[in-house]
């Protein structure tokens, strides 16, 4: 036998499945079945592109920020978010795809973004709300992926979850010390809560009855949790923090159940989520143009970098 | 609308017919692959943290710092171009690593010593 000599595939799916199945990681190099490495690109690219789509609702303050301090912050939180991007580009590029190849996926709208980021943010306190209500439902669905099965893709997770309670923290802080202002100030953060809360609630995706894929991807420990058990971890989380902070959640079916042990809460309005997704949000148009042309004009930068390289290469 | 979920971090995106980007030439060239390793403070290895593309060496180098090392994750840093890399296959594991998997007197636990005989 020669070290080259390649097994069988029904021998190299038995030994994916057992690596699956001890919870082990799936690294790079390994055999692993068409479906799995395609719903892995699917799923980090969309991750990726979510997280530099999701630069500019909050980017769009930074130059309006009310103080350098908040300044300071905010410029930082959105490099933090395109550092996520780049880290899930790394992991997808794990998997055989081009960098460049995704992004131009982006900008011709083959692969999609999270709608939540097709909301505008008409206010200050919206960077707020951002922070505590997006960047908080984005935590109950990346840390459980921080064990998600393919390594490259937990690995990035690790260090994007860690980032994000920064993330989440400031824009508690910020609506504290709103709240903690004038009434026209605590009126602000309310009327950003009201508009936010149904659509954080939407980023889980569509009840689980709807949804007859996640089932595979659990299988593949590629996702751990249903959409329907996140969202109600994240109600859970967030009805004592919206207390804390002095605000309501804008939902009259609102209540603790005692058997349940959960609060039970309305549906978000499915019809507008799929405008969303089909393209018709709010903002769809304006966040797609704007990433369509900070790539082309970034072309010549990108130009002059590879000329450079060449010429210190041949000098 | 049975094809979404929140697969990603921030939320629900779709699951059927998103093209996951096979043999599509991209229009401009890409630049090359940077392997990125940080020690992440003295005394301590170098640890691989990821990737990312650069025209030359230097900018790697700067690229790495502002991707990976934002909250002082490190103290020094190496970047290497990935197909200057070589490694070994996945495939070959067994065969590969088979000289040290029956090499047991390697191994401290191997040797029988008495439990009357101290620092050892």
């Amino acid at each position: 036998m020669t070290l080259t000599e390649t097994p069988p595939d029904r021998e190299l799916e038995a030994g994916f499945e057992a690596t699956i199945a001890r919870n082990d990681r799936i690294e790079p190099r390994d055999w692993m079945p068409e479906g799995y490495r395609r719903t892995l690109v699917r799923q980090i690219a969309q991750h990726a592109h979510s997280e530099i789509i999701g630069m500019q609702p909050e980017g769009s303050w930074i130059t309006r920020a009310p103080s350098l301090r908040r300044k300071a912050i905010l410029l930082a939180k959105v490099q933090d978010e395109a550092g996520h991007g780049l880290y899930l580009y790394s992991a997808a590029e794990t998997l055989g795809v081009s960098r460049l190849e995704l992004t131009e996926l982006l900008i011709a709208g083959k692969q999609k973004y999270s709608s939540i980021f097709n909301y505008p943010t008409l206010s200050y306190a919206d960077v707020g709300t951002i922070g505590w209500l997006v960047d908080g439902a984005a935590i109950c669905n990346q840390v459980p992926l921080c064990r998600t099965s393919y390594g490259p893709y937990g690995r990035a997770m690790i260090r994007v979850c860690k980032e994000e309670s920064f993330h989440q923290r400031q824009g508690y802080e910020l609506l504290a010390t709103m709240m903690r202002g004038t009434d026209e100030q605590r009126a602000m953060v309310q009327e950003s809560v009201d508009r936010f809360w149904w659509p954080a609630l939407m980023m889980f995706g569509p009840p689980d009855d709807a949804s007859p894929n996640t089932a595979q991807s659990m299988a593949w420990g590629i996702k751990r949790h249903t959409n329907d058990e996140l969202r109600q971890k994240f109600v859970d989380m967030s009805v004592p923090q919206a207390e804390a902070l002095g605000v309501t959640l804008p939902d009259p079916e609102l209540r603790w159940n005692e058997e349940r042990g959960h609060h039970d809460f309305g549906q978000p309005d499915w019809e507008e989520f799929m405008e969303g997704v089909k393209g018709n949000g709010p903002c769809n148009a304006q966040r797609m143009a704007h990433r369509r042309r900070a790539h082309e004009d970034g072309a010549w930068v990108r130009e002059a970098a590879t000329a450079y390289a060449r010429k210190q290469v041949s000098a | 609308m049975s094809e979404l979920s929140a697969e990603g971090g921030h939320g629900a995106v779709p699951l059927k017919d998103v093209p996951t980007g096979q043999g599509v030439t991209p229009p401009e060239p890409e630049w090359p692959l940077y392997e990125v390793f940080v020690r992440g403070k003295r005394g301590l290895n170098h640890v691989h943290v990821g990737s990312l593309h650069a025209a030359d060496d230097r900018m790697a180098l700067l690229h790495a710092r502002d991707v990976y090392t934002r909250r002082n994750e490190g103290v020094s840093i190496w970047v290497v171009r990935a197909d200057a890399i070589t490694a070994s296959s996945p495939d070959e594991k067994d065969p590969m690593f088979a000289p040290s998997g029956d090499k047991v007197y390697r191994h401290p636990t191997f040797y029988d010593i008495s439990d009357n005989v101290p620092h050892m």
